[in-house]
């Protein structure tokens, strides 16, 4: 490898680092963050089989499972100022991560609650428990640790799909990648850098859910 | 929450003077608490209980027995909401209740009158063996958690069991998870406790343990409906012995007289099986 390319690489190192911090990781916890709220009151719609709110559920799932993320972002981005609703990148990307992860989220923590007992909302009702109360306190939290690996699964994906992001011009870790090599037209090692830093916040993730699920452990909720 | 009052209307009788006198079922002094009348359920067309009608006195142990299949799990089920019967009402210490047209409120309001021990436990998975016990109080009757680990310790104490009080369920033996189940039912002073095989998941050592408890419970004047395959619990503990097949009550006698003098030939029946089988 050359001097030059070593030089491009350590000087584009922090310039692709930045907007990771600046950019990507911000999009990715704080669409999870709206994609769990979404996720959990589609869930219990499903769950407690809501009338009407149950199909709407079911409609959103099916239109945001069957489409292409870039095709979402696409049509929030460039199809919706059609309708007057102009909207900066980086809320866009936001809202179509949220919507995005929280179907897919939504499955996954209906299907944990289902996995819960009928037994332990049995217990819950004869101890004079009301439903919410049992939701809230018993069935939720055994279904949000049995979600826990799952979801972990989730938010490393939307780390990654949070490059997607470039194609609307979001300033996140791959167009700035893009941008140094359009300047220095080094593709591979510039890409392999990149490349490298998801790979780096993939592990951090990884090592954090390790940990989650040591502590879950430590509470007695070992899964199964 | 307790509710002591209304004694006298059912019969006159004095609340001291019926704790803890086993003897004679009849004991006409104790007025009835619970009463179940004309319960109907089905479940995909087919009656699994036909117009099922119990009484149970203040203080009193009625084992519920019969073959499997006969409807007693469903009975308790039924008078505890948790299967909604078809028609049938319940008198809970002079409240009468309709079981099939409750409100989702007034089931609340009946089942924290009442305990349920189930044949699988049903603790709390999340919570631990002190937080099973707590969370009835807190939660669904606000009692103030201090007041309420109080209350809770000496439950567990009661069953033999506050030593593991940090456990998690999944810690412990069945025959542990079933008498902090039960220290779980009491804890909110029911009215009356109804247990639904309580022992049936367990191996015999661990049986022991558990029915050493309910006879504890029992010798405290505790109101017992126990649906049970242990005869010996039946004929030792309770006072009452009633006998269902094919969803109906065929019949009901003092404990000791429904073994020895069965009153029709489905339970001479039923009780040579089981003599059979050496379960006796």
């Amino acid at each position: 490898m050359s001097e030059r390319v070593l030089g491009i690489l350590a000087d584009s190192f922090t310039k692709i680092l930045v907007p990771g911090l600046m950019a990507t990781v911000p999009l990715a916890l704080i669409s999870f963050a709206c994609a769990l709220v979404i996720a959990t009151a589609v869930a219990l719609v499903q769950y407690t089989r809501v009338p009407v709110l149950t199909q709407l559920a079911r409609l959103y799932i099916w239109i945001v499972r069957g489409t292409p993320l870039l095709v979402q972002l696409y049509v929030v981005f460039y199809g919706l100022p059609d309708f007057g609703i102009v909207l900066d990148p980086f809320p866009t990307a936001i809202i179509v991560f949220s919507i995005n992860t929280g179907a897919y989220s939504a499955e996954t923590i209906r299907g944990a609650l289902e996995s819960v007992p009928a037994g332990q909302l049995e217990a819950g009702y004869c101890v004079g428990m009301s439903y919410m109360q049992v939701m809230r306190r018993i069935l939720l939290p055994q279904a949000l640790r049995a979600a826990f690996p799952p979801l972990s699964n989730e938010l490393i994906a939307l780390v990654k799909d949070t490059s997607l992001a470039a194609n609307i011009t979001v300033l996140e870790m791959l167009m700035a990648t893009q941008q140094i090599v359009s300047r220095t037209y080094e593709a591979l090692p510039l890409y392999l850098e990149v490349a490298a830093i998801y790979l780096m916040f993939s592990t951090v993730l990884t090592w954090l859910q390790s940990l989650g699920e040591k502590k879950l452990a430590s509470l007695g909720m070992e899964r199964g | 929450m307790m509710r002591e009052k209304k004694l006298d209307a059912a019969g006159g009788a004095k609340k001291g003077a019926k704790r803890g006198s086993k003897e004679g079922v009849g004991a006409p002094a104790a007025p009835e608490i619970l009463r179940l009348e004309g319960i109907r359920k089905s479940f995909n067309g087919t009656e699994v209980l036909h117009g099922v009608d119990l009484t149970v006195r203040r203080g009193e142990v009625v084992a519920v027995l019969g073959p499997s299949g006969s409807g007693k799990t469903t009975l308790l089920r039924c008078a505890n909401l948790l299967d909604r019967a078809d028609s049938g009402t319940l008198e809970l210490d002079g409240g009468r209740h309709d079981l099939a047209r409750a409100t989702a409120r007034e089931a609340a309001a009946i089942r924290r009158r009442t305990g349920f021990v189930f044949q699988g436990y049903n603790l709390f998975r999340n919570r631990t063996v002190l937080g099973n016990v707590c969370e009835g109080l807190v939660t669904a009757r606000r009692m103030p958690r201090a007041q309420a680990e109080e209350h809770a310790h000496a439950c567990l104490r009661h069953v033999g069991m506050d030593d593991r009080c940090d456990a998690y369920p999944a810690q412990l033996s069945g025959g542990q998870q079933q008498r902090v189940a039960i220290a779980r039912a009491m804890a909110t002073s029911p009215e009356v406790m109804y247990f639904d095989e309580p022992t049936s998941a367990l191996d015999p050592e661990l049986t022991g343990e558990v029915l050493s408890v309910m006879r504890r419970l029992a010798e405290d004047g505790m109101t017992m409906l126990v649906v049970t395959h242990e005869m010996g619990f039946a004929r030792n503990v309770a006072d009452r012995v009633v006998f269902m097949e094919g969803g109906a009550v065929v019949a009901e006698a003092p404990a000791r007289e429904f073994f020895e003098h069965p009153a029709n030939d489905r339970v001479r029946a039923f009780l040579a099986v089981l003599n059979q089988h050496g379960e006796d």
